[in-house]
């Protein structure tokens, strides 16, 4: 079993805070469909189009057949650790910091044998289950788990390094105001996060749950409007040195597109939000975050931002909405490029239409504010990269992946084509 | 000094010595515009009063290296702010009925406060009725023709959700009924009206026929709105000058703006 891990001592102020060093974050471009599959979690591997082999490593050109046709599929992870030892030092900076580290070869019953890192609780030549992740340098690697979950398996340090885990972190989630707030701060507090720090906007007027959010355990409310410079400025200089873990809940939603609004009112309130408002937090908790990759084991983390799966193809009936989630969408990257030498992982939760005020009159299935918060902790506890929340959101990913344009087409009719 | 000159240099002349001297006071009757100050709140499937908002551009530094300056955005009415008669649409027609189009001699005029302090600290939703008026009027004269009038609650007093009192009917605030805005409109025949409070009208003003009387009727007839004043506290009841110059925005329905009174100096 894993030693679980102690809440962390209050730093001690003489000491430098460690810099993050990177694993080497080389690969060919064939190998970045792993990296592609482990932002969702996913293990994947090249098996050819045309004789049907499973290939490993990632390659070019099928090593049976020499087809160039290798597209990228879900294979059963379960397999048998063949060999393993526990490396005590290495030349690579990352690893040297980081020894004893353990690595091994699992034999898959899918046929290949893969290099990957080894959790220190799967038994030699035993039964594993391989999962793929992204590593500090966000990266896809390997990595062999005990085929069922072992006490406090989540405290495991190589493993606890490609994930973002809550346990003892310290969250800022803003827009208290949000339906959502309640539903990530109870989330989270029973995913053992130290503080939740919750913003609230405006507290010059009322609503309905803060009394919910008040009585939530470590729980703490700031005031944070992200469409203040001001506010979010000050805020970071507060509290941005102990944010592990920022989940920007602020969205601002409106129905309609371009002409059934005829001004521009309510569309600049959504890039305030939506973009803008995301722009602000990042400016002012991006670069504390970032230099906080490596901060012990309540180490910046994380940065998550919830979107709407519209980001990849507008909605009409929330046209200008999906337009400035799109633009999120885009910024959001260039935070994931930003963040990446800090080793801070941005986790985008994309989902479709949400089970509040402004999609009142949409049918269902809508997502839920608790279903929400699941998929960002669980998403946060697997390391992910990409979470597509509710089947709408599975759904569209799905026919955005198998075509773009052709979705666009479904999207102009009223019902999204279903969705 | 000559208080009983008449030739205009003489006036004006005294008058900046009265300034100098502190004969005559200048009271600042503006709140900070901050981005935390409350804004009025509508049902959110309506268009919203947009908050102050500030934006650095440079301060000293790369971004210009000798110079500090912000961008700025709000509403028209965020903030202490003028409400020109095209703000309502009972005033959509009124001759001079924008912010740029409305004469500047009709920015300074006389002022009338009627202290409605007590009677707000007991009820939240306070009414300046007729008889409020009157009774004011009984002791210090009928309130002039073209002369401001403000109702004091010390509502600028309240800070944080006080000062809007939203609740789930509504906000909660004192105002002036229906009558009250007719006599002091047709009978009276004032220039304007303020208040303390985030409107012209009650917090509970959508509740009167016609609803929101205050901006209803002194817009319909061509008069003019404050709202969000500071410091009414220390204003006469009467004899105090309002200078209140809104910015000149083409078709403007309203500005914030620095609005100040001059009255008897203390010493």
């Amino acid at each position: 079993m894993t030693d679980a891990i102690l809440p962390p001592p209050k730093k001690d102020p003489q000491k430098r805070t460690r810099t993050q060093t990177l694993p080497s974050g080389l690969r060919s471009r064939a190998a970045l469909g792993l990296t592609a599959a482990a932002a969702e979690g996913r293990f994947m591997l090249q098996v050819c189009g045309e004789c049907g082999a499973l290939q490993y490593p990632p390659r070019d050109a099928c090593s049976t057949c020499l087809s160039t046709d290798l597209p990228w599929r879900d294979i059963d992870p379960a397999g048998e650790l063949i060999a393993e030892t526990t490396v005590r030092t290495s030349t690579n900076t990352y690893f040297r910091e980081r020894t004893p580290w353990r690595v091994g070869t699992v034999r898959l019953d899918a046929g290949p044998s893969v290099m990957c890192h080894v959790h220190g609780d799967a038994p030699r030549g035993g039964r594993v289950r391989i999962i793929n992740r992204l590593d500090k340098s966000g990266q896809g690697v390997l990595y062999a788990l005990p085929p069922e979950g072992t006490p406090h398996m989540e405290d495991d340090p190589q493993l606890r390094e490609i994930t973002a885990d809550p346990k003892f972190r310290r969250v800022l989630i803003t827009d208290a105001r949000s339906e959502n707030a309640v539903a990530l701060a109870e989330a989270f507090a029973k995913a053992g996060a130290s503080i939740i720090f919750i913003g609230e906007p405006e507290g010059w007027r009322p609503y309905p749950h803060r009394a919910a959010l008040e009585a939530i355990p470590n729980v703490q409310i700031v005031p944070l409007d992200v469409t203040d410079t001001a506010s979010v400025t000050e805020l970071a200089g507060e509290i941005g040195g102990k944010t592990d873990i920022l989940v920007n809940n602020a969205r601002f939603v409106r129905p309609g597109g371009i002409m059934d609004r005829g001004d521009t009112v309510f569309a600049r309130d959504e890039m305030e939000v939506n973009y803008l408002g995301l722009m602000r937090l990042a400016q002012s908790f991006g670069p504390a975050m970032r230099g906080r990759g490596a901060d012990g084991d309540n180490s910046a983390a994380a940065w998550v931002n919830i979107l709407s799966v519209y980001a990849y193809s507008n909605m009409p009936a929330f046209g200008a909405f999906s337009a400035s989630n799109a633009a999120a969408y885009s910024l959001s990257q260039c935070l994931r490029a930003e963040m990446r030498p800090g080793g801070v992982r941005v986790m985008n939760v994309y989902t479709g239409p949400t089970d509040d005020a402004w999609h009142q009159p949409l049918p269902p299935p809508k997502v839920a504010p608790a279903a929400l918060a699941r998929a960002i902790v669980s998403g946060l506890k697997d390391g992910l990269e990409d979470v597509f929340v509710g089947d709408v959101a599975k759904d569209l990913i799905e026919r955005w992946r198998a075509g773009a344009k052709v979705l666009e087409r479904e999207m102009s009719e009223t019902d999204g084509g279903g969705a | 000094m000559n208080v009983h000159a008449t030739d205009p240099s003489a006036l004006l002349g005294n008058l900046a010595e009265a300034l100098a001297t502190g004969a005559i006071e200048v009271v600042d009757l503006t709140h900070t515009l901050d981005q935390d100050f409350p804004v009025i709140v509508l049902p959110p499937e309506f268009g919203q009063c947009a908050r102050f908002r500030m934006e650095e551009v440079s301060a000293y530094d790369h971004r210009g290296p000798a110079w500090k300056w912000h961008n700025f955005t709000c509403s028209e009415h965020t903030g202490t702010h003028f409400d020109a008669p095209s703000h309502w649409i009972s005033g959509r027609d009124v001759p001079n009925g924008s912010v740029d189009e409305i004469p500047a001699e009709r920015f300074i005029g006389p002022v009338c406060v009627i202290d409605c302090s007590e009677g707000a600290a007991a009820d939240e939703d306070f009414e300046l009725t007729p008889e409020v008026i009157e009774a004011w009027e009984a002791e210090h004269g009928r309130i002039p023709a073209e002369s401001w009038v403000l109702m004091r609650t010390d509502w600028s007093k309240r800070r944080g959700a006080a000062y809007l009192n939203m609740r789930e009917d509504g906000a909660h605030s004192p105002g002036p009924t229906p009558a009250a805005i007719r006599l002091l409109v047709d009978e009276r025949g004032i220039r304007g009206f303020g208040t303390e409070t985030v409107g012209t009208d009650a917090g509970q003003g959508s509740h009167y026929t016609p609803p929101y009387p205050a901006h209803f009727y002194l817009h319909g007839a061509g008069r003019y709105g404050l709202q969000c004043l500071n410091n009414l506290d220390r204003l006469p009841p009467t004899g105090a000058m309002l200078i209140a110059t809104p910015l000149k925005i083409k078709n403007g329905t309203g500005s914030p703006l620095r609005v100040v009174a001059l009255v008897p100096g203390r010493t």
